[in-house]
């Protein structure tokens, strides 16, 4: 081959600088850039959908609703807040709601630490395969149907008496414990990922350094396992916590007449047709969360999300 | 308790993983204050011995014995022997005194005393100064060097080390080395050492189990197995060396045995005698302190010799250069055919 033959074949293979080939290249030398149009999109998602629907329900809470039209004013007062802190039900809802919502978590880390275990730490690699199958197989089915499937559970005749009445013990029936019940079944799986997860990055050997230092099963838990799984703990925590602070249908279904703070915004929505008080209870779980969600970032949590 | 009663005896271990053999019908005794090592190629079995002198596998049949005493079910907290792991295990949550301190913790030592103790542990390792620090904030000499003091802190009977230099670099392994050795001496206890690095097994044992496929080869000092190794594994394994198989031993020194000669044992000399071989020369590795020669014996074997530099025959080898190589036949050891 001649060297000028070499050339041409050169010349044609060079890449023709098209407008294409032009804005990469101009995206490859601009970092800057780059990481702009990357997140511009979520970001303007985020700002919208969550951000400003936060603050408008935030400024809807100072608004009121004219008790003859039935129409919402814009006139700015906190009389909605003065309600929600000096009405003896905002106080009892809010209690309930926190006191199960409390429950509901305890008891989901309660089963969730000695399955997340079982799988992280002695199941073989198909049944581990198997468990996680298990655990995220509820998560297909509907949320109503799971909260029905309850209600028959709960009910009188139903499995949970027939079960029980051997034992001296009867169905909780549609209460607050059932409730619990139900929203602990329903978030179970949120809180046994995270605290599965945490278990696996505990390497074996690291529990064996405590057994073979002379710690028996109890100690290695207590002083080893407990304190590098808290945040994963804590993860788990915020689902079961969070999702049961606004659930508001579990409650209808199987709590019998007992209401919560969700109960309390769908009333006023829809019933009473009172936005902005809707507004003011809602910012209570918020309030809430954002109290909750302070507490647990010092444990590291939010790193293992 | 017999004077002479071993630190550590094993009757007839053995571990199988499923259908794999891992060790098999094992039997060892280590000596009290002894360092021992425990050397052979990854999947040889060394590690799982370890692991059962620990406690953390239990042996599918025979006998692990703990200063006379038969702890073959018993749990690695009912064992006086403590275990330094190869990427160190620890805890990340704790600081550095706490570490240490652990031990005398689970066995309810009061937090002053503990504490004290711990920094006491960590004096003799030189990181007196590192309690307050969390593990993440060392570096990898000094994890290691925590890691020692943890497990010393207990007084166990037998201290074992899995493969605890792996992970350091040249010069930091060669500095641990001494201080390993010098920690086995001041603390007067026995040392069980996990190692693939025969170099390294040399350096510290006063003996050494070669191991190879769950079997031990060989037991000895360092000098039997290197000049005396027994079988082609051993002779291949401690150190490198040139093995002819019978027919060419007959060739060279006429005797049909499997032999194996060491490389700086190998001549390379001047003029022509009745042991000298001539040969070719198929390259030259200079490697600092000397220069490996591969040469091709016009009888027939290769065989490589190892020239120190500065010695009289010290020359720039090239390719296909003559060469006249002398083999004596005291130099010659004589391997076990299977």
């Amino acid at each position: 081959m001649s060297v000028n033959s070499v050339r041409e074949v050169d010349s044609a293979l060079a890449v023709r600088p098209t407008f294409a080939h032009r804005v990469s290249a101009k995206l490859y030398s601009n970092a800057k850039l780059r990481l702009r149009l990357l997140i511009a999109a979520p970001l303007f998602w985020l700002s919208l959908v969550y951000v400003a629907a936060l603050l408008a329900l935030f400024v809807t809470a100072f608004w009121t609703m004219d008790s003859f039209t039935g129409e919402v004013r814009v006139q700015w007062n906190i009389d909605n807040f003065v309600q929600l802190f000096t009405d003896a039900l905002y106080r009892t809802v809010t209690l309930r709601t926190l006191g199960i919502a409390l429950a509901v978590t305890f008891i989901d880390i309660l089963i969730a630490l000695p399955i997340a275990f079982f799988m992280a730490k002695v199941a073989s690699r198909r049944m581990r395969g198997i468990l996680v199958i298990s655990i995220l197989m509820p998560l297909w089915a509907s949320y109503l149907v799971k909260a029905y499937a309850w209600r028959s559970v709960l009910s009188n005749d139903g499995i949970l008496q027939w079960l029980l009445r051997p034992l001296g013990l009867d169905t909780p029936g549609y209460s607050l414990v059932g409730a619990a019940l139900t929203l602990g079944y329903i978030w179970l799986p949120y809180v046994i990922l995270p605290i599965f997860t945490g278990l696996e990055k505990v390497p074996q050997n690291i529990l064996e350094a405590s057994s073979d230092l002379g710690a028996k099963t109890w100690s290695t838990l207590r002083l080893i396992v407990f304190p590098m799984l808290l945040p994963a703990i804590a993860a788990g925590s915020i689902f079961a916590f969070s999702l049961t602070m606004g659930d508001y249908i579990s409650i209808n279904i199987v709590g019998g007449a007992t209401q919560m703070l969700g109960n309390l915004v769908y009333t006023n929505v829809g019933t009473a047709n009172n936005l902005p008080m809707a507004a003011a209870i809602a910012m209570i779980p918020v309030a809430i969360m954002f109290i909750y969600l302070t507490a647990i970032r010092k444990t590291g949590a939010l790193d293992n999300l | 308790m017999a004077e002479n009663t071993p630190a550590i005896s094993l009757r007839g271990l053995t571990k199988s993983f499923g259908s794999v053999t891992a060790v098999s019908n094992l039997d060892l005794d280590i000596k009290s204050g002894e360092f021992f090592s425990m050397l052979g190629p990854s999947g040889s079995g060394k590690t799982t011995v370890l692991r059962m002198i620990a406690g953390f596998e239990l042996a599918t049949s025979g006998q692990v014995f703990l200063d006379g005493e038969d702890v073959s079910a018993k749990a690695p907290f009912d064992r006086n022997v403590n275990t330094v792991f190869q990427d160190y295990a620890l805890f990340p949550h704790m600081t550095v005194l706490e570490n240490v301190a652990y031990g005398l913790r689970v066995r309810g030592v009061g937090k002053a005393e503990r504490n004290a103790q711990a920094l006491e542990a960590l004096e003799t390792v030189r990181l007196g100064e590192f309690g307050g620090r969390k593990p993440s904030e060392l570096s990898g000499g000094q994890r290691q060097r925590v890691a020692l003091a943890r497990a010393i802190i207990v007084k166990p009977k037998v201290l074992l080390l899995d493969e605890p230099l792996g992970a350091l670099d040249l010069k930091l392994r060669e500095q641990m080395q001494i201080e390993l050795k010098e920690l086995q001496r001041e603390l007067a206890i026995t040392f069980i050492f996990v190692t693939h690095d025969q170099e390294e097994a040399l350096t510290l044992s006063d003996r050494i189990a070669v191991f190879n496929q769950g079997k031990i080869e060989q037991i000895g000092t360092p000098r039997e197995l290197y000049e005396h190794p027994k079988t082609p594994f051993v002779a291949g394994f401690v150190g490198t060396t040139n093995i002819f198989e019978a027919d060419e031993a007959k060739s060279l020194f006429g005797k049909s045995i499997k032999a194996s000669i060491r490389p700086e044992r190998v001549e390379i000399v001047k003029g022509k005698s009745s042991n000298t071989h001539m040969g070719r020369v198929i390259e030259a590795i200079y490697v600092g302190s000397a220069t490996r020669v591969h040469i091709k014996l016009d009888a027939g074997p290769k065989i490589t010799a190892l020239v120190q530099s500065g010695s009289t025959v010290d020359e720039s080898w090239h390719r296909d250069q003559e060469v006249q190589v002398a083999l004596n036949e005291k130099d010659l050891v004589v391997l076990e055919t299977k």
